[in-house]
């Protein structure tokens, strides 16, 4: 046994990620604004609807419809839902191949909640040194009082995350009142305080530990990696040069002293490693851990521009462009195939929805029986006819058959039917025929719905009649 | 490795096999242990609440509970089971209210309304096809077609025995109905029952022996077989007696349709006016509610369009 009995299990390091300015920075920063200002505001978003709720984006599951502006969404468009998750998945896919974990880096919600966290951290308790001192210096009134506060503002942000999410669900400004009034549905208390608590935990607490030990993306994200992909790196020959790095100091402060001593251009401030929110060091290359934040990158190009040195000594690059290969090389075969199927799905979703009519028919026949004898010698198929007003007004519609000659169709005392806005209804339709005017045992037909008004598309449903050999 | 080794740069567990073979230790995060933690804490709390571990024959109840309204009425609470919470759920879950309250307008409708509004149509039918499955498809089959022709009548063709209005459709099935054709072997010899059964054959458009039918005409239309006094001189048949239509193209008893040769055919046709016809349905009031039976009535009539 060697002198330290070895730990299996490891407690978390606290990360204090210093503040730093620059363009990377700047671009999360905007990111970050843009989606809390969307995901924040966009349930208040009101939309003038003929019938229907007055919010622009609505998920109703009682009432089955998904408002989306002008769109509603019926459960029957579900495969939409299969189509959005195919576009993100290859948007991942794209994105990750081209330039590595962007996602994590810059949209991801854990990334963009946890940078609010450390903002409100670092706005209370001050740069990374104080926190640092507050974090090990005995507990007194300043630290409570830090502490508490900090703490207060996080579950706030959690609180406003998880009752924001509920309020996609229902009528926002009612649901809201509802809520604060205990009146609210208990699946939205559910939902609130499990949302505050997540967010509480995972944005506030546990950090880098979602992205390394939790997250099933930023593991699979490596996947679609090569050599030519981007990724944050430290330029080790420039920064290492032969003799490693070295801290400025008196004969080696400039670039031509550094030269001639054999020093890199890494003074090993630690800057980039300071800002890191994952806590790791770049300098030891592409590692699980780093979430592609480049924050590292406006650090080290900070001081560059301060010792008036080249930009770059941590920087985008690749695998291949570090090994003195020219440029990375952006437009390959595998991006161009994640991209042609991303443009295939967007283009096949734009498609469907467009296409998508004002009512639906569909129709079905019953098989148990699927024939019977009537008294006068005809075969009677019955179906079970389905339709679904999508409109915001009423819809007449007659019911006719095409395809079937000499076949008569009963719809009992729904021959011409009214559909109320929204209105979805299930209909028995008998279809009776002689079976000596049949040419085939199985005979294919359609049933059509027409409405009365003209500017509405008229619908057909295929279907078989079905008659016993006589 | 040997240099990071060397370095102490990576921990190893300290054992060490083959005298330098060590195993590295990459140690886990110890919020995942109290994961682990708090998950068997659930369990504990788990198997205080629900049913849990058996002892013998019998097992822990646990503390949550479940109350309902037995068939009685009475209030009855007992411990957690999927069973119960089913039955409480369907007694006081919104949905099930929600069904209640449809099922009283549907209730205070009259048929004729029912049958022109599609929603309470459509609502009448989902309830009556489970009703119908528990009770009734064991003869009339699944969707109203028996399997054999010739057992139970079949309530998807236009052919009532009884009468296929709404109020003939109910009385049908809350009293129930008896089926009897004497069995006229006993009065008509069997030249005779040969004879009728071409004339039978022949209502309905059959082709047959017209010397036969025209003898057959005679029993039928006369006093030796008396036919005419359910079946009427036309051979439409009586809802009051449950006597069949002889002209139409269904065969209700006697598998006709099935047969190609005129011989099968009178054959069939002789059995049933040989041995005449018992069959019975059972009245349905007693074990069906008043609503169960006007939905299944609101079934049946849609099943073939009714009359």
């Amino acid at each position: 046994m060697s002198e330290h009995q070895a730990k299996l299990y490891a407690s978390r390091t606290n990360i204090f990620p210093r503040s730093v300015k620059g363009v990377f920075r700047n671009i999360k920063t905007a990111i970050l604004v843009l989606a809390y200002g969307i995901y924040f505001l966009l349930p208040w978003l009101r939309w003038e609807r003929e019938n229907g709720p007055s919010q622009a984006v609505l998920f109703d599951l009682v009432g089955r419809k998904f408002y989306l502006f002008d769109l509603v969404v019926h459960p029957q468009d579900i495969f939409w839902l299969a189509g959005i998750l195919i576009i993100f998945a290859y948007l991942l896919f794209f994105v990750t191949g081209l330039a590595g974990r962007v996602f994590c880096g810059y949209f991801c919600f854990q990334t963009l909640w946890t940078d609010v966290f450390i903002y409100i951290e670092y706005w209370v308790q001050g740069e990374r040194p104080a926190r640092i001192r507050l974090a090990k210096q005995n507990w007194n009134l300043e630290k409570i009082r830090k502490l508490s506060i900090t703490h207060l503002l996080w579950l706030m942000v959690a609180f406003s995350t998880g009752m924001t999410f509920v309020l996609y669900w229902g009528d926002a400004p009612s649901l809201l009142v509802d809520f604060m009034r205990g009146e609210a549905p208990f699946a939205a208390y559910a939902t609130a305080f499990f949302l505050t608590a997540t967010t509480y935990v995972m944005a506030g607490i546990a950090r880098e530990q979602v992205c390394t030990y939790m997250c099933p993306y930023s593991r699979f994200q490596s996947v679609m990696f090569d050599k030519d992909t981007l990724i944050v790196s430290y330029d080790a020959l420039r920064g290492e040069a032969r003799e490693g790095r070295h801290k400025l100091g008196a004969g080696c402060k400039t670039e031509e002293e550094r030269a001639q001593q054999g020093y890199g251009d890494c003074i090993d401030c630690g800057y980039c490693v300071q800002v890191c929110p994952t806590g790791i060091d770049i300098r030891n290359g592409l590692q699980i851990q780093c979430v592609s934040c480049a924050l590292c990158i406006d650090a080290c190009n900070t001081i560059m521009d301060s010792m008036g040195w080249r930009r770059g000594l941590v920087g985008y690059t690749s695998e291949q462009a570090q090994k003195g290969k020219a440029k990375p090389r952006l437009i390959r075969p595998k991006v161009l195939g994640y991209a042609s199927v991303l443009v295939l799905a967007i283009g096949l979703l734009v498609w469907s929805i467009r296409q998508q009519a004002p009512f639906d028919l569909s129709v079905s026949q019953v098989r148990q029986p699927i024939f019977v004898r009537l008294s006068d010698g005809r075969v009677q198929n019955s179906y079970e006819i389905k339709i679904n007003n999508k409109m915001s007004r009423p819809i007449e519609l007659s019911f006719s058959l095409q395809g079937l000659e000499g076949a008569e169709l009963d719809m009992g005392a729904f021959e011409q039917i009214r559909l109320e806005p929204q209105q979805r209804l299930r209909l028995t339709g008998r279809v009776k025929m002689h079976p000596s005017g049949l040419a085939r045992q199985n005979q294919s037909f359609v049933i059509v719905a027409a409405p009365q008004s003209a500017e509405l598309p008229t619908l057909q449903y295929s279907s078989a009649f079905y008659a016993p050999k006589s | 490795m040997a240099e990071q080794l060397q370095n102490k740069a990576v921990q190893t567990t300290g054992h060490a096999w083959d005298g330098d073979l060590q195993e590295f230790n990459n140690p886990l995060p110890s919020w995942w242990l109290w994961a682990f933690y708090a998950s068997v804490l659930f369990a504990l709390v788990y198997w205080v609440l629900f049913p849990a571990w058996p002892i013998g024959s019998d097992y822990t109840k646990g503390l949550a509970t479940a109350t309902f309204k037995n068939d009685q009425g009475e209030e009855v609470t007992m411990g957690w089971n999927s069973r119960a919470a089913f039955i409480q759920e369907m007694q006081e879950g919104g949905d099930a209210l929600k069904q209640k309250a449809y099922l009283q307008k549907v209730s205070a409708a009259s048929y004729d309304e029912i049958s022109r509004d599609p929603e309470m149509t459509a609502f009448a039918e989902s309830l009556a096809k489970v009703v119908f499955a528990d009770n009734c498809a064991a003869c009339h089959g699944i969707g109203g077609t028996p399997p054999i022709v010739g057992l139970y009548p079949n309530l998807r063709d236009d052919d009532w025995l009884w009468g296929g209005t709404f109020g003939q459709i109910e009385h049908t099935i809350s009293q129930g109905r008896i089926g009897f054709m004497p069995a006229f072997g006993k009065v008509l010899d069997t030249g005779q029952v040969d004879q009728l059964a071409h004339y039978v054959l022949g209502l309905s458009g059959h082709e047959v022996d017209p010397a036969k039918a025209k003898l057959g005409e005679v029993i039928f239309q006369g006093e030796e077989g008396g036919c005419h006094y359910c079946h009427t001189q036309s051979g439409k048949g009586l809802y009051s007696q449950g006597a069949a239509n002889l002209t139409d193209a269904i065969w209700t008893v006697a598998d006709v349709t099935g047969q190609n040769d005129l011989k099968d055919k009178v054959k069939l046709v002789s059995q049933v006016i040989d041995e005449g016809i018992q069959r019975e349905m059972p009245g349905w009031s007693k074990r069906l509610s008043e609503i169960e039976i006007k939905l299944l009535t609101v079934y049946v009539h849609s099943l073939s369009g009714g009359e």
